[in-house]
């Protein structure tokens, strides 16, 4: 066919030899992988490739929403977009360091709790004792289906001033806050009840990103840490999953030699299952760290942002200054500098939790959950891995 | 099982196999409890979900925790069916997840058979796309999706809607994989007689993906029917409003004063029947899907 006569350049005189009619077939070949692939590959190019790029030029121009990005009245403005959100002491900066203050506590929070508490359902599910585990794991799985903002409204109600959690508190004798209403931040409750509750002079003036050491104290808010609830409510359920396959993984016979050992139960859960769940845990860990970091949906059902901007996260706040302040330079940037986040925290995490012993290819990857690097990158090591088998094998065969 | 507690003074059982069955026994008692105690704590708030929408405005406030009305009244069914716009929120979830989940399928496994069956030049760098494709957050994208969709003039369309969701680099490995598993041989015996790529693909490979296809279509459903944010940043015009987005404005008060707790817990139950029968039906796919590996 067409493309008969190109040839690589790596090992050309090769591949150049097969006969006339088996580089036809190739050719045919190579029409139809490409057809085949065409539709996905024009998508993912018209909608996520270019998006990128036309996004990176609006970070780094004054449009202001009207007409086209690229038109010829759009001016390049080189960082400012960048520095008005990173330094000084503008709105724009203000906003941006508590919408980083507010996530940051909602990730020091979610992960940690959401992973702790998706291995001990997997680890209670998973009893071959039981009979009916089937049914528990479907109860905890459910909330994963809903979507987010049905399950927004039913947190909207659920901790409301009057709502069930208020009325179960009271049974204690406990009188619940108005949860999405109050800005107070949790540890400035928890001082204020040791007496501190000014901020002490060294920590009143501006500091990191624009706000002060005693706003960088304050923790999360009464509203936000319902939202840190509902996202352990909804998340743990998927990453118990992806525990207990890993568990069904663990062969019972290493679980009855540590017994055999004289391990109690609580020793071989710490020194046999957990050691072997290792590249699971660490799966959960970054979909967590990657997850969490894209605090959206909830904001935008449930309290944009309010009350008293302690719910604000940096993707609503993109969102935000774009869509409703028409400022589209500054939301774009603050979408870039939420992806270096992600990405830099990401690869912080890898580095921090590698390990040498277990080949990468046997890490459990999650299928249905959102972002993939994990599941990209075994399957891209593995790839590159046959390809040079192949490319071997080929010229071996051709020698 | 979990604990070393000495045995119970009355079993003085010496031999070791029934003293131990008497610990496990125990020990599962604890563990249904903790397991009971908790499945309630999950279920109990959907349960709330549904009672609340048939109770009255001064009764869901007095009485949050009740799981059955004192005064049953459909009055917040009546309201959404009558006088809002919520039938055609559903309407357009319905159209675009019913294009979506058929476009995914039909696209992811095309390339999937092509990333795993047919040798063609540049079928490495496409699978390196694919790779760096799904390492980018999906929220970042808000912004730049818009961008595009306005310059191509598809803003408040169906086309602005649904193509962009079609890119679905997660689902081509799905079928990629599957389609590895499928032995070489049997193309190979459809080719010798006489059949075509499409056609060996679309008549002997593609039926023998079933199970893989119904994974796409389960995870494409769940997917664009709790999909948000792309509708918020492709549409504008309320003829085009989906139930994610719809509803998401009735609970941010966009759309009406008071607090309205049956009116919208109403509308989020609503929406959620279709995946909860979806999740019901399919349930034992569902969950192997998504704590499934992407497999050697």
């Amino acid at each position: 066919m067409a493309n008969t006569t190109v040839s690589k350049p790596v090992g050309s005189p090769p591949a150049q030899r097969p006969k006339r009619k088996r580089t036809s077939i190739q050719g045919q070949q190579g029409l139809a992988g490409w057809l085949f692939i065409a539709p996905v590959v024009v998508i993912l190019g018209l909608f996520l490739v270019i998006p990128v790029l036309m996004a990176a030029w609006v970070s780094l121009s004054d449009w202001t929403g009207r007409g086209s990005p690229l038109s010829g009245d759009v001016n390049f403005i080189g960082g400012s977009n960048y520095s008005a959100i990173l330094g000084g002491e503008g709105l724009a900066a203000r906003d941006f360091g508590t919408s980083i203050r507010n996530n940051f506590y909602y990730v020091l929070l979610v992960v940690p709790l959401q992973t702790a508490l998706a291995l001990f359902l997997a680890v209670m599910v998973n009893k071959q004792v039981l009979k009916g585990r089937g049914i528990f794991r479907t109860a905890f799985y459910f909330p994963s289906v809903t979507s987010s903002v049905a399950i927004t409204v039913l947190w909207l109600f659920l901790f409301s001033a009057t709502g069930v959690v208020n009325k179960v508190l009271s049974f204690f004798a406990v009188e619940g806050p108005n949860w999405f209403q109050d800005p107070r931040g949790v540890i400035h409750i928890v001082l204020s009840v040791f007496g501190v509750s000014q901020a002490p002079e060294a920590l009143q003036s501006p500091g990191f990103l624009g706000i002060s050491g005693w706003e960088w104290l304050a923790g999360p808010s009464v509203a936000m840490s319902a939202f840190v609830l509902m996202a352990i409510f909804t998340t743990s359920g998927t990453f118990m999953l992806l525990f207990i396959a890993a568990l069904q993984n663990i062969s019972g016979e290493v679980q009855e030699a540590a017994m055999v050992d004289g391990a109690s139960g609580w020793q071989r859960f710490w020194q046999v299952t957990l050691p072997m769940l290792r590249p699971t845990l660490f799966t959960v860990l970054t979909l967590g760290l990657i997850g969490t970091w894209q605090v959206f949906d909830q904001i935008y059902t449930g309290t944009q942002g309010g009350p008293g901007k302690t719910t604000l996260t940096p993707a609503y706040l993109s969102f935000n200054s774009a869509f409703n302040n028409q400022r589209w330079g500054e939301g774009a940037a603050i979408a870039f500098i939420l992806f270096g986040i992600i990405v830099v925290l990401t690869l912080l995490q890898r580095w921090a939790l590698r390990e040498k012993d277990i080949p990468k290819r046997r890490r459990m990857v999650p299928v249905g959950a959102n972002p993939q690097s994990m599941a990209a990158q075994a399957s891209a090591e593995k790839h590159a891995r046959r390809t040079g088998t192949d490319n071997g094998n080929r010229e071996g065969n051709s020698r | 099982m979990s604990t070393a507690t000495a045995p119970a003074p009355e079993t003085e059982a010496p031999k070791p196999p029934s003293n131990r069955r008497r610990k496990v026994t125990r020990g599962a008692w604890i563990s249904y409890g903790v397991l009971i105690a908790l499945a309630l704590i999950y279920i109990f708030p959907f349960l709330v979900q549904v009672a609340t929408s048939f109770k009255s405005e001064p009764e869901a406030a007095e009485n949050p925790l009740g799981l059955v009305p004192q005064h049953w009244t459909f009055a917040a069914y009546d309201q959404l069916f009558a006088n809002s716009d919520f039938p055609i929120w559903g309407m357009n979830s319905f159209i675009v997840t019913v294009f979506v989940t058929l476009g995914r399928v039909f696209f992811n496994s095309l390339a999937g058979y092509a990333l795993a069956r047919i040798n063609f030049r540049g079928r490495a760098l496409v699978f390196a796309l694919l790779v760096a494709v799904m390492a980018v957050p999906g929220v970042v994208l808000l912004i730049p999706k818009f961008l595009v969709i306005n310059q191509l003039g598809m803003y408040d369309s169906y086309t602005g809607m649904i193509l962009p969701l079609l890119a679905d680099a997660a689902g081509v490995f799905i079928m990629k994989n599957f389609f590895e598993s499928i032995p070489a041989s049997v193309e190979e015996q459809a080719r010798i007689d006489g059949a075509g790529t499409f056609r060996t693909f679309w008549s002997v490979v593609l039926p023998m993906a079933r199970p893989a296809v119904m994974t796409i279509v389960i995870l494409s459903f769940q997917g664009s029917w709790n999909e948000l944010n792309h509708f918020i940043i492709s549409t504008q015009d309320p003829a085009l409003t989906t139930l994610t987005k719809g509803v998401a404005q009735l609970a941010s008060g966009q759309l009406s004063q008071g607090t309205q707790y049956p009116l919208k817990l109403a509308a989020a139950a609503l929406m959620t029947i279709p995946v909860a029968i979806v999740f019901f039906i399919f349930q034992k796919r569902i969950m192997n899907a998504s704590a499934g590996a992407v497999k050697e």
